[in-house]
């Protein structure tokens, strides 16, 4: 190597690591997080405000008491159910940001048996009923996406995307149309009679037993069963797949069939258990949430329950430091943002590393 | 005849926000990047271009309406830049995931403009409103022009951000097909690695389509937050912004990444958002309405199918990442 080479390469370069130890992987991203709440935390110091406090008083309004523990539960369950939900598709690849819409049409089924069916039905026949087609019209509406995009390639994002806001339009016509509560003067869907509403253990709905049930069916069907096989080796090769024999189409439809049907439970868990009504509000967006949970957990169920649980604790936290401090309660947006962009420049840093020149090259020295 | 009048210039006041949007993407889109952040970006360049026209009017008091146009366009693009900066280092430095760190934007840039409009808001005691000279420099037509008959309504009672998109299509279609460094921004976008052994500057046309593309876009976010037929009037509404981002991104796959195409396809969304103020619509309940241009687009994108024609085909590199050293 001549001299004038050496001279060339530049100071500092970029290469791809081998492999990094799984321990230090998620020491980076643990430390991703911090660097966000430590802007975040800046943030707070720029509004005048003191960020230790700030957030003593998120973790406060979200664990320290057991109202607050509960309502925190409620926001996490869903979320992670809704994680659980988008995990299959994400793994394929299939970008399903619709789970907002495929909640809120699981949710309108279930409205629909809670208002007119509830009487007809003994209790545990109609929660089994009212689950039952939630799922399947779940996973119908994430059908409708999954199966243009297996045909013909659309886009899976925008039809998604759109989807939604036809679901949600939709509730918007139930709520001022055929559904709604004729008794009062603001148009709403009514609130539904006690015996349509899920029961309690620990204080909470029981949706939560389901979402830990789906923690484990989630793991194992994709890690050891022949589908969730088949819908890695679709996200990582379509041709792949298709050279080994393997009906894509129907693998993307069947996916996506599952990740709405998830969703659609857990619109039947917020109906039926939180709301005890339909709103357009009903999704929450814990669609659009679940996302980050997803994408932050690595699709990693067990994962996922920690994240859910540590947004859950951003968003209810939120509320309380709105009401304590008057920072708006969209704060915790701001801060689920911040966390993601630094946990996804923080992949760079597992992934690649910097090679500095070095001075002797050559035999130089 | 009053009626379609009043219908075309709805139509067209609800066609520039998205028109905005989609012309900021198509810039970013041609370079290779998808950021799905357009709606983040909008929130952003919303919440800007409020603050930066309400905190000049508290700072002079009496306000002129051609410095308020110029500080609400600036505020929003500036803003709307540092969101798709972000984007832009770690997409293009950090090589992140597009479509997740895109979707990571409007998480964010949706939270920081209700953040901050809110913050604003509990400052101002309430709401923040700027007075009425800012509103009607957001909303008024050209003066004098305006007040002929039909044509003045038809062609000069639109505000100027309307004109300022109709100018930044033609300049962008320019742009495009006509210009050495659109001809290289398209290059990058195709090809990144025939583009970089060309020796174009990948990286920095790269930073600077996505980045000022973003600016753009974000527009559309001062336009809907400021405008009061098509928004909220110069008052921060919380999720106002909602959707129009989303709508924008599939606006780009209709046109074909053509920003004349864009205006027309802006045209038809915007027409169908507001066809049910103008036109009784049969046995479809009024609620409904509302989802029509969501229908348009599932519709369009299924249409989309079966014309595949290869100038229709999107930037062939958009949405991969460019690493020189793994060709």
């Amino acid at each position: 190597m001549t001299y004038e080479n050496v001279k060339k390469e530049p100071l500092i370069r970029v290469a791809k690591r081998p492999e990094l130890s799984s321990k230090k992987a998620m020491l980076i991203r643990f430390s991703s997080v911090l660097v966000a709440l430590m802007i975040g935390g800046i943030l707070i110091l720029a509004l005048g405000y003191n960020p230790v406090s700030v957030y003593a008083g998120i973790v406060e309004g979200s664990l320290m008491t057991p109202t607050a523990l509960k309502a925190t539960a409620k926001i996490a369950v869903p979320l992670l159910g809704a994680a659980l939900a988008i995990a299959p598709a994400f793994k394929m690849k299939f970008w399903n940001c619709g789970a907002e819409g495929q909640i809120t049409i699981g949710a309108i089924a279930s409205t629909y048996f809670a208002l007119y069916q509830v009487d007809n039905l003994p209790t545990p026949i109609f929660f089994a009923v009212t689950f039952v087609v939630s799922a399947i019209f779940g996973g119908l509406w994430g059908l409708i996406p999954a199966f243009f995009k297996a045909r013909w390639g659309t886009n899976e994002t925008l039809f998604t995307l759109m989807l939604n806001y036809i679901a949600i339009g939709f509730v918007k016509y139930l709520r001022i149309g055929p559904w709604m509560d004729k008794g009062q003067m603001f148009p709403k869907i009514p609130m539904f009679s006690k015996s349509a509403r899920l029961p309690d253990v620990l204080g909470v709905h029981i949706g939560w037993i389901i979402v830990l049930v789906l923690v484990i069916f989630i793991y194992v069907y994709m890690t050891r069963t022949k589908h969730g096989y088949e819908i890695a080796v679709v996200g990582e090769s379509i041709s792949t797949a298709r050279y080994s024999g393997m009906n894509v189409s129907k693998i993307i439809m069947r996916t996506m069939f599952l990740s709405g049907a998830i969703a659609g439970i857990v619109g039947w868990m917020l109906v039926l258990g939180t709301n005890y009504t339909l709103s357009d509000t009903t999704a929450n967006g814990y669609g659009f949430t679940a996302i980050v949970v997803a994408w932050l957990a690595k699709l990693n169920p067990f994962v996922m329950v920690l994240i859910s649980v540590f947004l859950a604790v951003l968003q209810k936290g939120s509320n309380t430091i709105q009401t304590n401090f008057g920072i708006p309660a969209s704060a915790s947006e701001v801060l689920t943002g911040l966390i993601l962009l630094c946990m996804l420049g923080s992949e760079f840093f597992i992934n690649y590393r910097f090679v500095f020149r070095k001075k002797t090259v050559g035999g130089d020295d | 005849m009053d009626t379609l009048l009043n219908f075309i210039v709805a139509a067209v006041l609800a066609a520039t926000p998205l028109l905005f949007g989609a012309l900021g993407e198509i810039i970013t889109e041609k370079s290779g990047n998808l950021n799905l952040g357009v709606e983040g970006m909008m929130f952003m360049g919303g919440v800007a271009g409020l603050a930066g026209t309400y905190y000049y009017e508290k700072a002079v008091g009496e306000p002129n309406a051609v410095v308020s146009m110029i500080i609400g366009v600036v505020c929003a693009f500036l803003c709307a830049m540092f969101g798709a900066f972000i984007y832009s280092f770690l997409t293009i430095t950090l090589r992140a995931n597009q479509n997740v760190t895109g979707l990571a934007l409007t998480t964010f840039g949706t939270g920081f403009g209700n953040f901050f409009g809110e913050i604003m808001g509990n400052a101002a005691g309430g709401y923040v409103s700027v007075g009425t000279v800012i509103k009607a420099a957001f909303d008024e037509g050209i003066p004098v022009l305006k007040d002929i008959p039909v044509i003045g309504k038809l062609l000069f009672d639109y505000n100027f951000m309307v004109y300022l998109a109709l100018g930044l299509t033609i300049i962008l279609a320019y742009f495009l097909s006509k210009t050495k460094t659109g001809l290289n921004l398209r290059a990058v976008g195709e090809s990144p690695a025939t583009a970089d052994a060309a020796g174009i500057n990948v990286t920095l046309y790269k930073y600077l389509a996505t980045c000022i593309g973003g600016g753009i876009s974000g527009l559309g976010g001062l336009y809907i937050v400021m405008n009061s037929a098509n928004g909220t009037g110069g008052v921060w509404v919380h999720n106002s912004i909602s959707g129009y981002g989303w709508l924008a991104v599939a606006i780009v796959i209709f046109a074909t990444w053509s920003p004349v195409k864009a205006l027309i396809c802006s045209l038809v969304i915007g027409s169908l958002s507001v066809i049910p103020y103008y036109y009784q619509i049969p046995f479809i309940h009024s609620a409904i309405y509302e989802i029509f241009p969501y229908i348009a687009t599932v519709a369009v994108l299924i249409i989309m199918i079966f014309r595949k024609k290869k100038s229709n085909l999107p930037p062939a590199s958009l949405g991969l990442a460019y690493f020189r050293e793994e060709r």
